[in-house]
């Protein structure tokens, strides 16, 4: 008998041995967690953080954001409005379902539909059509130049699944929606989700199937689970991390950096991301919802923004609140960006006089309130971002009330219009200015992708007309067009500049990944030792 | 006036209190937290709630002992630019408000409710001690997290900020009680077939003037002793409540939300922001606390 138990008991430890010898999870945490799983209803970088383990686009990136096959193998511009993609053979979806053309038709139908908060990267989409099985063109109304560059950005779900589960439309996030996909997932990439608890904790398991793992750049990759855990405070993900309860932290807190380096077994992997920080205002309702000033709206009056803009001691931000993990720009991109142009990256100075003499003009000398609306566990240091220009505000006369939310009920509310002025970060995915241009400031006309994260709802009809040209012209013109587009952003202050972030990643020098200025860690690339 | 002050300094209460320093000791540091927090707006050294006279480049700086700290902040800055100092002493007051206002009334609620209950006896008596069972059955921090959960869910935000802080004085208050009420009605309950009370009972004086001026001095000593024990445990459940963000609103910072904020700067090296407002919290509470200890043995009969 005895001898039995011994048996049993080596050969469960042989066993747990060889476990441990294949199985290599990593445990990520960052500070906020996706608030959908739904592959269309929320771009946002938490969301897609996530996603993108799971789903594969057409096109995929590289390692330095460029455009590599993905689901497709090749595409080409047939006709002027006419693009055609080659599919991939053998792709099976996580659910067993393979796919082909007619999940692509499926995909970017359902990024067109109303709900969908991917429109713009399908805005020039009138109808994707399936030619062969694995052949499918995508129509558009207009000749697009970009669209690889868009299309890099939309998942591939399956349509026998979606349409099984009632989900053929995305969720409708405004009205925190509930549905099969915003907890269920079912792609070809390189990872399944295998459980999920909203806020607590996101497990997926490496897809031995997935077609990728053959590829250069995948085949040291090891990663078999992720456990993803947010973790709100920034000292309890930092003591995660240190005491070996994560192996990596896509946003350890800036103040911690130091640290960080100095500490043995954790590697810190710095570089920037294309993502810039500004606050945009309510410059279309005739009286502000959050503010004691009734019958106007002071946000119309450019003065007013310029004095806004004026307050900010943004070296002060960049110094101690970013503590130098920033770049001050005066514009909406930064310069890995195809448009951004120098001489239009200018701020207006640190003035509080200025300031002040300008509300004065304005009607306002005496200030007045408002309400900023700000994001505490979405961009770095956002909370405390908010409370310094707060603050700033505060001695030129705009007595500002600070409401800072975690990000699922933040972008609820700005994506209501429930706001008179907020804090957002806006990456650029597709590396190109009119997707910033087209997001941030067209006017919101109800077309794909037009002004659908403007919620200041800015409207100028001659920056319409530019974006207009960004979208259709190609060389000379188009630079002309978006030149001339920053310099009116320049001096109209849709928005108030604040800097492009820096992105420290931290992790156990264990693990090895590249560094991706898109903010986005991507475990199929990733070696654990 | 100056008799009764003779006569205080004559009694034994007065004796016991200069025959231990370490009361004596209690008693100087409460008195210089208590003073420090009402006289906050006239003799900190910045107004923390005054915006515009931050300055972001102060952010950070040290104590005034260590190199790069400067005389104007004693203590140093947080990361905004205010003065931990003057935090602490604003955050003080919210502290000792809140745990005085909740402590109150807890007090008021269980001694009523106590009087009542052992006075009266019967089904009253049954159902009020049920209620103070099931309580008591809770932790006081949970009951006060739900408390505060429900209101701040069925409030629109706007509302809770304007009243946030008498919710947590209400939420705390609530969730300690019982021991006031199970002490009160013991009491009672002897006090109750006393001579005295009945006297007063034959000659016809009616029940809420015997509870009142009858029973009620005569059961206050050991309310007394619980209620300043209580107020040390009130202000440490304002400051959990606010250090997990769910107590006072973040416009009126008290001591438990200095030290939340200051927990995000502890692996950093900025460790002021933090320890300062943690151990005035520590010295507020085991002040009070042994204040309560004192008086609990001074009033003891037995003890002398």
């Amino acid at each position: 008998m005895r001898k039995l138990l011994w048996a049993t008991a080596l050969a469960c430890g042989l066993a747990l041995a060889g476990a441990n010898a294949d199985a290599r999870t990593v445990r990520w945490a960052a500070s906020g967690d996706p608030n959908t799983l739904d592959p269309h209803s929320q771009n946002v970088g938490t969301v897609t953080m996530v996603l993108q383990q799971i789903y594969d686009p057409l096109i995929n990136r590289t390692q330095e954001l460029g455009l590599a096959p993905g689901l497709a193998l090749r595409w080409e511009q047939q006709e002027p409005n006419r693009w055609r993609f080659w599919l991939r053979d053998g792709v099976k979806f996580h659910e067993g379902e393979a796919f082909t053309a007619d999940d692509v038709v499926f995909s970017v139908t359902r990024a067109l539909a109303p709900t969908s908060n991917y429109g713009i990267f399908v805005d020039t989409v009138e109808r994707a059509v399936q030619v062969e099985p694995l052949v499918v063109d995508i129509i558009t109304k207009i000749p697009d130049p970009i669209l690889p560059n868009k299309i890099a950005s939309v998942f591939m779900m399956s349509r026998s699944w979606s349409e099984r589960n009632n989900a053929a439309r995305p969720q409708n996030t405004r009205q925190r929606e509930e549905m099969h996909t915003v907890r269920n997932t079912n792609g070809t990439g390189a990872f399944r989700l295998t459980a999920r608890e909203s806020d607590v904790r996101t497990v997926m398991t490496r897809n031995s199937d997935w077609w990728g793992w053959k590829e250069e750049t995948s085949r040291e990759a090891n990663v078999t689970e992720i456990i993803f855990r947010p973790i709100a405070s920034d000292a309890t993900r930092i003591a995660a991390l240190l005491s070996g309860e994560v192996d990596f932290v896509l946003d350890p807190p800036l103040q911690d950096l130091n640290r960080l380096r100095q500490a043995p077994n954790i590697r810190v992997l710095e570089g920037p991301e294309v993502r810039t920080i500004f606050l945009a205002m309510d410059v279309y309702r005739d009286e502000l919802l959050y503010s004691d000033v009734k019958g106007r709206n002071p946000m119309k009056d450019l003065r007013v923004r310029q004095a806004l803009y004026h307050a900010i001691d943004i070296q002060a931000i960049h110094r101690t609140t970013m503590r130098g993990q920033s770049v001050v720009t005066g514009t909406f991109f930064p310069s890995q960006v195809n448009g951004y142009v120098k001489e239009e990256d200018v701020r207006l100075p640190y003035d509080a006089a200025r300031a002040r003499a300008l509300l004065a003009e304005a009607g306002f000398p005496n200030g007045f309130e408002i309400t900023l609306d700000c994001p505490n566990n979405r961009y770095i240091n956002d909370e405390q971002i908010c409370q310094a220009i707060v603050a700033m505000w505060a001695r030129v006369g705009i007595r500002a009330k600070l409401n800072a939310m975690p990000l699922a009920p933040f972008f609820a509310k700005i994506q209501r219009d429930d706001t008179s002025i907020y804090l957002l970060g806006w990456g650029v995915p597709t590396l190109d200015a009119l997707y910033s241009f087209q997001s941030l400031v067209a006017t919101r006309n109800g077309a794909q992708g037009d002004g659908i994260w403007n919620y200041g709802r800015y409207s100028n009809p001659r920056m319409d007309a530019l974006i207009e040209r960004m979208k259709t012209q190609s060389g000379a013109q188009r630079d002309e067009a978006i030149r001339e587009a920053l310099r009116i952003y320049r001096e109209d202050v849709p928005h108030i500049p604040l800097h492009h972030q820096m992105i420290p990643w931290a992790m156990r020098s264990n693990l090895t990944i590249p560094h991706m200025a898109n903010n986005q860690p991507y475990f199929r690339w990733a070696r654990m030792n | 006036m100056t008799d009764t002050l003779r006569r205080f300094f004559d009694s034994d209460i007065w004796w016991s209190f200069t025959r231990s320093p370490i009361t004596m000791l209690s008693a100087i540091v409460a008195l210089i937290c208590i003073l420090g927090a009402l006289l906050a707006p006239w003799i900190a050294p910045h107004n923390p709630f005054d915006l515009a006279s931050l300055n972001l480049l102060d952010a950070f700086k040290p104590p005034a002992w260590i190199e790069g700290g400067e005389r104007a902040y004693l203590l140093g800055t947080d990361d905004q630019g205010r003065d931990v100092l003057s935090a602490i002493m604003y955050g003080a007051r919210v502290s000792l408000l809140v745990g005085l206002s909740a402590t109150l009334f807890a007090t008021t609620l269980g001694v009523t409710l106590g009087l009542l209950a052992g006075y009266l006896g019967g089904k009253l008596d049954a159902l009020l001690m049920r209620i103070c069972d099931v309580q008591l059955t809770f932790p006081s921090i949970l009951v006060a997290l739900l408390i505060d959960g429900v209101v701040r869910a069925a409030l629109p935000r706007e509302v809770h900020d304007q009243i946030a802080l008498f919710v947590v004085i209400f939420a705390i208050g609530i969730s300690e009680w019982p021991k006031f009420a199970r002490t009160v009605r013991g009491s009672t309950m002897v006090e109750r077939n006393k001579e005295y009370v009945q006297a007063a009972r034959v000659i016809g004086v009616s029940p809420p003037r015997i509870m009142l001026s009858h029973v009620l001095p005569n059961v206050l000593g050991p309310v007394l002793v619980i209620a300043t024990l209580n107020l040390g445990l009130a202000i440490l459940s304002e400051a959990t409540l606010s250090f997990l963000g769910v107590g006072v609103p973040a416009t009126q910072p008290s001591l438990g939300t200095l030290i939340r904020i200051g927990n995000d700067f502890l692996f950093s090296g900025e460790w002021w922001i933090t320890i300062f407002p943690g151990v005035t919290l520590i010295a507020m509470v085991l002040s009070v606390n042994l204040l309560g200890d004192w008086l609990r043995d001074a009033l003891n009969p037995k003890l002398r």
